[in-house]
């Protein structure tokens, strides 16, 4: 059973470098992949991709609406789109013709999402958004994926060209810890990721908080609590069997997450663990707020994303059994 | 006299003394925060310069009154421009800059109320000229004589939202509307040409129904005398296309795509600083 201790970080990497990576390798093995960006090319690393395959780069300048729709054609004509900007206008700005274009027709479209999150840096409010998760996860038939570092966001970009369907691919912009398996062995569509077993407290967590449950498990271990770690990198759809069994043995939950906690994935394993089986839960995330300028570290520090703050979260948990 | 409140108007020369010294401002405080748009920022200086030394109405004193000038960043990325303008007036001192996109300062990468002087928070490209239609519109409504104008990059206009204002503000008769282009022909990833053509410019948006004059938008005269004959035609919306050079002011920074949102080193800065101060010499030297 996976421990603490067996999870070891191979080295720091962006997360978005993954997606670089992994739109190489799909378009590679698949002719059928298309890429697309509004004039941020460089941001979400497409360069190998450009050079390789340029008749299958649709650079369509700052018009993400329209990137939408022209995605939604490309399926028509049997090829497999990848549309890359930042989440905010991978998701909110163009949100009518997702739903309309995209969803309602089930078409076979991977939203690629960079910059989510709080951790961006420097841009402030206007390019960190924390509401993403929930907007795609409320459309019927979307997958929205949040891979936790950058070997699973190179799996996660490869494996989505083989899976039917509208996805929403949400990643970030920070080097951040990578330890998942190089070869994305263990990243599975849909599956929760168990990452260390324990018995007081499951932890469910996403994206870059991945990495901040594990350095709260951590603390909570040397404090003699068995914290349950799990990735939920597939929020929808939801491993809701995972969730029921740790919680039916945890007996209370946290949930972390860089993303408000109105929406996100907090709600998500609170709706299942109250159909199933009701136990405490604190939900880490932002409180319905905007974001601002900063380092990442600062940043979620100040917004109580980081990984003390699990460790309090835990407490108030176990406490509450 | 178009900015009826201030009686002393600055001549060319002074105006171009000030486009010197905000771009050295600009470049001083990109430095120091360690990010910016630095290209964006030194290709806007000038219309900024013109437009709240020269044009608009608003002050730090008026800035609560219904009557004031509106002006809306569309390209809001390129902040640094517009806060050392804003500090320049007076809106808010000087040194609060030293925080820009620091942890826990109001002077984050785009522009937010927060600050004094700002009318509206804008970062998400191609948003300006629709909320500026809406403030023209409501001037109207209220027999008002405040103007609106918003400042857009060339590479922000194939988002749709723009034309879709540019439809209304036509439709809306709105000649108390002014859009600059900042048209320094790159952006991100390569020249605008090749990113997305917009060319030929004056001919859409002359079909969108708008009054259109083009300037060298580094030329403080040819500002000057754009913004002058507003409305360009009465019951139209105006539109100045203004033909600048991306990273104006420093040789090795102009037309340059890296420097769009390039870092100085602390060399590169030293250099720019010394071509900056011999273009202000040389300025001083001139008659006005
Ligand atoms: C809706 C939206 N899409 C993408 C971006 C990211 N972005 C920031 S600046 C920029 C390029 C802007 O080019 P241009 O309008 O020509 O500005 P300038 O060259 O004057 O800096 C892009 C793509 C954004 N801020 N908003």
């Amino acid at each position: 059973m996976p421990q603490l201790s067996d999870i070891v970080v191979q080295n720091e990497k962006e997360t978005r470098g993954g997606f670089g990576e992994g739109i190489y390798e799909a378009g590679k093995r698949n002719p059928k992949v298309v890429a697309l960006t509004a004039d941020l090319a460089g941001s979400l690393k497409l360069g190998p991709f450009i050079k390789d395959f340029p008749e299958r780069f649709v650079q369509v300048g700052i018009a993400e609406a329209n990137m939408m729709g022209i995605a939604a054609g490309l399926t028509i004509g049997g090829y497999i789109p990848y549309t890359t900007t930042f989440a905010n206008f991978s998701t909110g700005r163009v949100y009518d013709q997702i739903r309309q274009s995209i969803a309602y027709s089930h078409k076979n479209v991977k939203i690629c999402a960079s910059h989510a999150g709080l951790t961006l840096g420097e841009d402030g409010a206007t390019h960190q958004i924390l509401e993403d998760i929930g907007l795609m996860k409320m459309l019927p038939g979307m997958t929205v994926i949040v891979p936790c570092d950058f070997n699973q966001t190179k799996a996660a970009t490869m494996a989505i060209a083989d899976y039917e369907g509208p996805v929403y691919l949400r990643f970030g912009r920070p080097k951040w810890p990578n330890f998942t398996a190089e070869d994305g062995s263990d990243f599975v569509i849909g599956k929760a990721q168990l990452l260390a077993e324990g018995t007081d407290v499951s932890i469910f967590a996403c994206g870059h908080l991945v990495w901040k449950a594990i350095e709260a498990a951590r603390t909570l271990q040397a404090e003699g609590i068995a914290a349950e770690v799990i990735n939920i990198h597939t929020i929808k759809p939801l491993d809701s069997e995972a969730i029921i069994a740790s919680i039916s043995k945890t007996g209370c939950a946290v949930t972390a997450e860089e993303h408000n906690v109105l929406g996100g994935l907090g709600d998500s394993v609170a709706q299942v663990a109250a159909r199933n089986k009701p136990v405490p839960i604190e939900f880490v995330g932002t409180n319905d707020t905007f974001g601002e300028s900063g380092k990442p570290a600062d940043l979620l520090k100040k917004y109580g994303l980081d990984a003390p703050n699990i460790v309090a979260a835990a407490k108030k948990a176990i406490a509450r059994k | 006299m178009v900015n009826g409140s201030n009686a002393f108007k600055m001549t060319s020369k002074e105006l171009k003394l000030k486009s010197v010294e905000y771009r050295k401002k600009i470049l001083k405080y990109i430095l120091q925060a360690k990010a910016g748009h630095t290209g964006g920022s030194l290709s806007a200086t000038d219309i900024l310069n013109v437009l709240y030394n020269d044009v608009l109405n608003v002050s730090p004193e008026n800035f609560a009154s219904p009557d004031r000038d509106r002006y809306v960043q569309s390209k809001g990325h390129c902040v640094e421009a517009l806060f050392v303008v804003l500090a320049d007036q007076g809106f808010f001192p000087e040194e609060e800059l030293n925080t820009l996109c620091k942890y826990q300062s109001h002077y984050i990468g785009h522009p937010t109320r927060k600050v004094k002087g700002v009318e509206q928070n804008t970062g998400a490209l191609g948003h300006g000229l629709p909320i500026c239609v809406g403030t023209a519109i409501a001037a109207k409504l209220d027999n008002k004589a405040y103007r609106v104008f918003t400042l857009m990059g060339d590479g922000e206009l194939p988002e749709g939202s723009n034309w879709e204002a540019a439809l209304s503000a036509a439709h809306y008769k709105l000649d108390n509307l002014c859009a600059i282009i900042d048209k320094n022909s790159l952006q991100i990833t390569a020249a605008t040409s090749d990113v997305m053509n917009t060319d030929p410019l004056d001919e859409k948006w002359k079909a969108f129904g708008w009054a259109v004059k083009e300037v060298n938008g580094n030329d403080i005269e040819e500002l000057r005398t754009a913004f002058n004959s507003l409305p360009f035609e009465k019951g139209k919306p105006s539109v100045i296309i203004a033909h600048t050079t991306k990273g104006k002011g420093v040789s090795f920074m102009e037309n340059e795509l890296k420097w769009h949102h390039g870092v100085p080193s602390k060399e590169q800065y030293e250099q720019a600083m010394e071509e900056l101060d011999a273009e202000r010499i040389n300025l001083e030297r001139l008659s006005n």
